[in-house]
């Protein structure tokens, strides 16, 4: 029982179908396999989770050996041969994929309703029917997850990837359930613990068992709807990330095909969330001095009223949202009340846009394309509404995008780049608010300008970039220093809490957002999610920045635009559209 | 006296619970690994159809398996002992074991019973350790092994019961090179009998005055994994795995047989790898939706089963329907 010595990072040599091939000694075959552009089925393994080796469609054949294993759990020793594709390979795991994928074609709602479908894209590539054997039945009804993802058992294969995801964000919602073919996954009965709709279950499922609530019927029932005026709205973070979807290069920036294409499948209007972020950043940027004043004077004894405890908190992420109100509600005073991005620019387009241009709000259909699944939880919220309608009306993920597109047969990379509408226009401030420490630093930006009366020297905060899951920095603001932490994932709120818990003063504004490297890594980006391709899209978000004529949010002008609108109405109607408030959630809520 | 890990590996001393492993190789590991905590773990699991000789062990001679277990503990220097019961014989033998605890406590060894829920998988080590963890009770991969990182990732030594006995034989000179045969089925004496492990399985059923008269064949090993072997086989054929030899007349209605171990596979199958969930599922589908038993449908699942199951339960699904077929079924038609 003599074991292989685990990723030494000695460099050893491997021979992939006779292919010399570079690995690190320990490597799974299956990674080096992939990096050399071998195309294996595989739905169990992601490189940022455990391996499970529970799948076992990623065979191979040892050369020589005639024995067949999983290329997951095989790890790379000096001179090992390994044949991908051989006979044998194939049809083992040809009839392994046939037992997972038994009724897919019937059981996806998306295939069914006609949609693209990435797996039956899969399937077809390596050959399987999904008509050899029939699923297990009765089985269990589609579980809601809020109003933001859902599992639906009939397509799940138990990989036990959105398991994994969850426990690694922290929040351990989800687990395996059952024995034999009754294996599914369950949810976390314990009260105290509750889904916050991140959604890193679904862009870690390789099935779409566990998937976005999808908006993509009403959404082409919108754009079929002559009387509709279909405005769309696109996340900071989709445009470099939807790319991966068309086989482009992670981190590309097509945010001009994105417009392009939006036009070509009838919306009628493009504008931008990145306009909506960049209102966010001023009413958040006001609201952080506002504190900050108060907790100076408070400190230096000119005002006797005392503060909120604790920093101020952004609250433009509803999965992080959800775990205040749900995990730690003593602090949603803590939570500005800043209207988050796209429900800022929904509204607008609904009031100011409708009213400039003589449109009957009721006509206007507002989609945002988001990198998320809870953005579709925000849109339901009553209290969000402005004269009865609601700021957003649909979200479609990234990943629901590209379905689109593809069923459209639009290639995105191929297509002419455009420009968004002029009411989209956005600052480099907005394009950085889908990387963990954007919205701070875009804040940051402009609270400068706002406390100190001048652009702060250096364009650049960054100390708070990066896609460490707790970054920390002290910022010079003229005479000030602010003490600033930028957040992501679950499994680092709790630290803050901590620390908040021992100094109340530990920080002055905090950053939370609930997944991996911020929105950019969201629940809705397409599959893989993999920290490396995160930190891809990241640098193609900073790219942006840096090209854009405008970089602070205060400079936008369609936001002066908007804010002269504002400042036209009486102070309870501007509040009405520029904050929102927050209560303490329940279970399931 | 030579060391007793030594005289092990001249005993030939192999594990009985079914994968007949050298038991000297795990306890050489474990000593010689450095670690702050190291366990050793008996599993009276046992829950593979007619396979009842560790129950039949701990009822008659628990002693010696307590014996087998600290001289195990100490020569590997582990912290803790623990006993993996099978809730129903925890239930049956509560009070033989607390006197044993207690003792084995006063000789400086800490030992504690987990009760586990009834199932075949626990009797696949990593398995239960999962299930002593509190984890789901579901292999774990190898590497690392459970002598390198075992139970809460430390070096951990896993025995059945019998290999603990026989052990305990070794160390006091009285192992006589037996081994624990359950038996049941078509015979007269259906029960537990210690005989000589050289034995054919023909002459452990005339020993045991369980010969039956006219053709039949029997599943050697266990009930749920073990081979099928016809009459002329069984007279050279050694019973390995977990010691069982279950008789079957040869008039036994094939199907009913058939259905019955793959029912079994179904019904234990732990659920984590694609062949043993959803293959033993299919199977047993197979076998409801057609009046013949459909060998060649099977095949395929049976191919996955056998060559890309992730351990070895799933593994031997096919062994007990394929070799009826071919040393029996096959034989008669």
């Amino acid at each position: 029982m003599k074991a292989i010595p685990l990723d030494t990072g000695r460099e050893v040599t491997v021979f992939l179908n006779g292919k010399s091939c570079n690995a690190q000694e320990g490597e799974s075959i299956l990674t080096v396999a992939l990096r050399e552009g071998f195309d294996i089925p595989h739905y169990c393994t992601h490189e940022d989770l455990p391996i499970d080796a529970n799948c076992r469609t990623c065979l191979v054949e040892i050369e020589g050996k005639n024995t067949v294993v999983t290329s997951c759990s095989l790890r790379a020793t000096e001179g090992l041969r390994v044949l991908l594709d051989t006979p044998q390979v194939i049809k083992l795991r040809t009839q392994n994929m046939e037992l997972l994928f038994g009724d897919y074609q019937s059981n996806s709602p998306r295939i069914r309703h006609g949609y693209y479908s990435r797996t039956l894209e899969e399937m077809k590539r390596f050959g399987i029917t999904g008509e050899q054997y029939k699923r297990d039945d009765p089985r269990r009804p589609i579980h809601k997850l809020g109003s933001a993802a859902e599992f639906d058992p009939a397509l799940c294969i138990a990989c036990n990837k959105c398991v994994e995801a969850c426990q690694m964000i922290g929040i351990c919602h989800l687990r395996l359930e059952g024995r034999g073919s009754k294996t599914r996954v369950d949810f976390n009965p314990d009260p105290a613990n509750d889904c916050i709709y991140c959604g890193q279950c679904t862009a870690h499922c390789p099935v779409e068992a566990i998937r976005e609530q999808s908006h993509l019927e009403q959404v082409v029932e919108a754009l079929r709807d002559e009387d509709k005026i279909v405005i769309v709205q696109s996340a900071p973070s989709i445009r470099t990330s939807i790319g991966e979807g068309f086989g482009v290069e992670p981190g590309t920036d097509l945010t001009g095909e994105l417009v392009t294409a939006c036009r070509m499948l009838g919306f009628d209007r493009v504008f931008d969330v990145n306009m909506g972020a960049d209102i966010t950043t001023m009413v958040e940027a006001e609201e952080l001095i506002k504190r900050l004043r108060h907790k100076w004077d408070f400190q230096e004894g000119k005002r006797k009223d005392p503060p909120v405890k604790g920093p101020m908190f952004t609250s433009c992420c509803p999965g992080w949202v959800k775990f205040v109100e749900f995990y730690k509600s003593d602090f949603i005073p803590n939570l500005t009340v800043a209207r988050s991005p796209q429900i800022h620019s929904g509204g607008a387009y609904k009031t100011w846009w409708a009213e400039k241009e003589g449109i009957d709000p009721k006509k206007i259909v507002v989609v945002s394309i988001m990198p998320c699944t809870s953005k579709k939880y925000e849109t339901t919220f009553e209290h969000l509404k402005i004269d009865g309608m609601k700021p957003v009306d649909f979200v479609l993920t990234t990943r629901e995008l590209i379905s689109l597109l593809k069923t459209r047969k639009i290639d995105l990379p191929r297509l002419e780049k455009g420009e968004v509408d002029r009411e989209g226009m956005y600052s480099g401030a907005g394009a950085i608010y889908g990387a963990s420490g954007g919205v701070m630093e875009s804040a940051l930006r402009t609270a400068y300008r706002m406390l100190t009366g001048e652009d702060s020297p250096s364009i650049e905060f960054t100390s708070v970039r990066g896609f460490d899951g707790f970054k920390r920095a002290k910022i010079q603001i003229g005479t000030r220093t602010v003490s600033v932490a930028v957040v992501a994932m679950p499994k680092n709120f709790w630290p803050v809490f901590r620390e908040i818990a021992k100094d109340q003063n530990a920080y002055d504004y905090v950053e939370c957002m609930a997944c991996p490297g911020g929105c950019i890594g969201g629940g809705g980006q397409p599959i893989p999610n993999t920290f490396a391709l995160v930190k891809k899209r990241i640098q193609g978000l900073y790219g942006i920045d840096k090209n854009m004529t405008f970089r602070r949010a205060h400079d936008n002008p369609v936001v002066r635009d908007y804010f002269t609108y504002l400042d036209t109405l009486p102070a309870e109607r501007r509040d009405a559209l520029l904050r929102r408030g927050f209560q303490k959630k329940a279970k399931g809520e | 006296m030579p060391d007793i890990i030594v005289r092990l590996k001249e005993a030939n001393i192999i594990g009985r619970g079914g994968a007949e492993f050298p038991a000297h190789q795990k306890w050489a590991a474990v000593r010689d690994a450095t670690a702050k905590a190291k366990y050793v773990i008996c599993n009276a699991s046992e829950r593979e159809p007619a396979v009842f000789k560790d129950f039949h062990i701990l009822s008659h001679e628990p002693e010696k398996v307590f014996a087998g277990l600290t001289l195990a503990m100490t020569t590997v220097g582990a912290t803790e002992g623990i006993f993996n019961l099978n809730a129903e014989y925890a239930q049956k033998l509560k009070e033989t074991f607390s006197t044993l605890i207690a003792k084995a406590k006063g000789e400086g060894c800490a030992i504690r019973i987990f009760e586990e829920f009834p199932s075949y998988i626990g009797g696949e080590e990593t398995a239960l350790l999962n299930a002593i963890e509190g984890r789901r009770c579901e292999p774990r991969l190898r590497p690392p092994f459970p002598t390198e990182q075992g139970l809460y990732g430390c070096p951990t030594l896993i025995h059945n019961v019998e290999t603990l006995y026989d052990i305990a034989c070794v160390s006091d000179g009285t192992f006589e090179g037996k081994r624990f045969y359950s038996i049941s089925g078509a015979v007269e004496h259906t029960g537990v009998f210690h005989l000589p492990s050289s034995l054919t399985a023909l002459q452990v059923l005339t020993e045991t005055g369980n010969l039956p008269e006219g053709d039949f064949f029997a599943q050697l090993g266990g009930g749920g994994s073990g081979a099928v072997f016809n009459r002329t086989q069984l007279e050279t054929e050694r019973v390995r795995g977990a010691g069982a030899i279950i008789v079957h007349r040869c008039d036994e209605d094939a199907r009913g047989l058939v259905l019955s171990w793959l029912e079994f596979f179904q019904r234990e199958s732990c659920g984590k790898c694609t062949p043993c969930r959803e293959g033993t599922y299919q199977l047993v589908r197979l076998m409801e939706d057609s009046d013949a038993i459909p060998w060649e449908r099977m095949t395929p699942i049976f191919d996955v089963l056998e060559k890309t199951s992730f351990c070895a339960l799933g593994r031997s699904v096919p062994l007990p329907v394929q070799s009826y077929y071919r040393n029996v079924f096959q034989r008669q038609s």
